[in-house]
């Protein structure tokens, strides 16, 4: 059979279709689970955790607005924003991992003026850890990413402070360092890194005190007003307080399902 | 040949141009390994000397990646067989701890900038 050259090009042009088509599928298939990095959905990066550290499949975190005391919460923002090296900036460059707000603002949607005397003014804010986070899908560098326990994690080296994230994430849970920081940290803890300038920073979970075996930082001094524990394991604290409690997470109608529970 | 003279006066310049790196530094004094401020206490490190000498960077690189990206903070050693934790500041910097004496010795003589202590800290604290 005579093979015309214009037969030729066409079947090479859809075998070459064909072979450029392939590895784009499984860009696109790679998600949640997956070991690949997928280019539409945020993959998760495996936790090869140390025998002494604190493992689950899904961290979450528990937050019982009755018992946070004023003392509570200033312990709480203190020590996390020391042992991390946080910056005190007052003004529109602040920087914070975790902060007290108002009711109102941590619920827009789900406030009203007409609340119990008694009820919490205030509560603690902190990144929410969200099981599909859109700060993840939008990093161009994939600096901030998710592990397969749950935890949203930024790699500052990576970084290119392009603020991305900030702008995809609903909760304002990122601060950007416009200046240097270092100056405005008044005691430097040795054992965890600052930032620089042009660097988005945020609550991890405190993975690098899981990794040891603690607990984060802000539970060992909440008095048992902030837990810490797997989702996934229905003895764990947090599925019994969840079970026993009303909870109520953050914009949950936005669909990055929230990690982080409020009791009421 | 037209221009002959223009022409090698040219070459002359080029000539004495490209090779200025050359005789500039006839008479100087060789290049010399800087003498570094070792471990008061410790006695091993978690590699051999000559391969720390020469890999310390790209080690240093994938501790990076494997602790941050893949929570794996646990080195095993092939020359000591034991177990390191992978950190900068609490692992090498627990021993080497003067920076200036150790780190920033080489790196200045061979002209290097690390962007390490941008972010990590010098347990001296000196670049507060």
């Amino acid at each position: 059979m005579k093979t015309l050259r214009r037969d030729f090009l066409k079947i090479a042009a859809v075998a070459a279709l064909g072979w450029g088509v392939r590895p784009a599928a499984e860009l696109m298939a790679a998600s949640g689970g997956g070991k690949s990095e997928g280019l539409f959905f945020a993959s998760r990066h495996a936790v090869h955790a140390g025998p002494n550290a604190l493992k689950a499949t899904r961290w979450a975190m528990v937050i019982d607005t009755a018992k946070l005391t004023e003392e509570v919460v200033a312990a709480a923002v203190t020590v996390c924003h020391t042992t991390h090296n946080v910056p005190n900036i007052p003004g529109n460059q602040e920087l914070k991992w975790l902060w007290e707000t108002s009711m109102e603002h941590l619920f827009l949607d789900n406030h009203h003026e007409y609340q119990p005397e008694a009820a919490a003014k205030s509560a603690l804010a902190l990144c929410n850890h969200c099981d599909n986070p859109p700060c993840v899908r939008v990093c161009p560098t994939k600096a901030t990413f998710q592990r397969e326990d749950g935890i949203v994690m930024m790699d500052f080296h990576r970084c290119i402070g392009c603020r991305y994230c900030m702008a995809g994430c609903p909760y304002g849970s990122r601060s950007f360092n416009f200046k240097d920081p270092r100056p405005h940290i008044e005691k430097i803890d040795l054992d965890y890194p600052t930032r620089t300038k042009g660097v988005v920073e945020k609550c991890e979970f405190c993975a690098e005190r899981l990794a040891e075996g603690k607990l984060p930082s802000c539970v060992e001094v909440s008095e048992g007003a902030i837990s810490f524990g797997d989702l996934d394991d229905p003895e764990s604290e947090v599925r019994q307080l969840l079970s026993e409690r009303f909870s109520i997470r953050r914009s949950p109608y936005l669909g990055t399902k929230p990690c982080v529970y409020y009791l009421v | 040949m037209y221009d002959k003279n223009k022409i090698l006066i040219g070459l002359a310049v080029f000539v004495v141009l490209m090779t200025y790196p050359f005789w500039n530094n006839i008479g100087s004094a060789a290049y010399q390994r800087p003498v570094l401020e070792k471990p008061k206490f410790a006695k091993e490190c978690v590699e051999g000397v000559e391969f720390m000498r020469t890999e310390h960077m790209s080690m240093l690189n994938e501790w990076r990646d494997e602790v941050v990206r893949g929570g794996d903070h646990e080195y095993h050693s092939t020359a000591t067989h034991q177990v390191f934790q992978k950190s900068l500041s609490k692992t090498c910097m627990k021993c080497h701890e003067n920076k200036e004496q150790f780190c920033d010795k080489c790196h200045a003589t061979v002209s290097v900038n690390p962007y390490c202590w941008d972010c990590h800290i010098d347990p001296k604290g000196e670049n507060k």
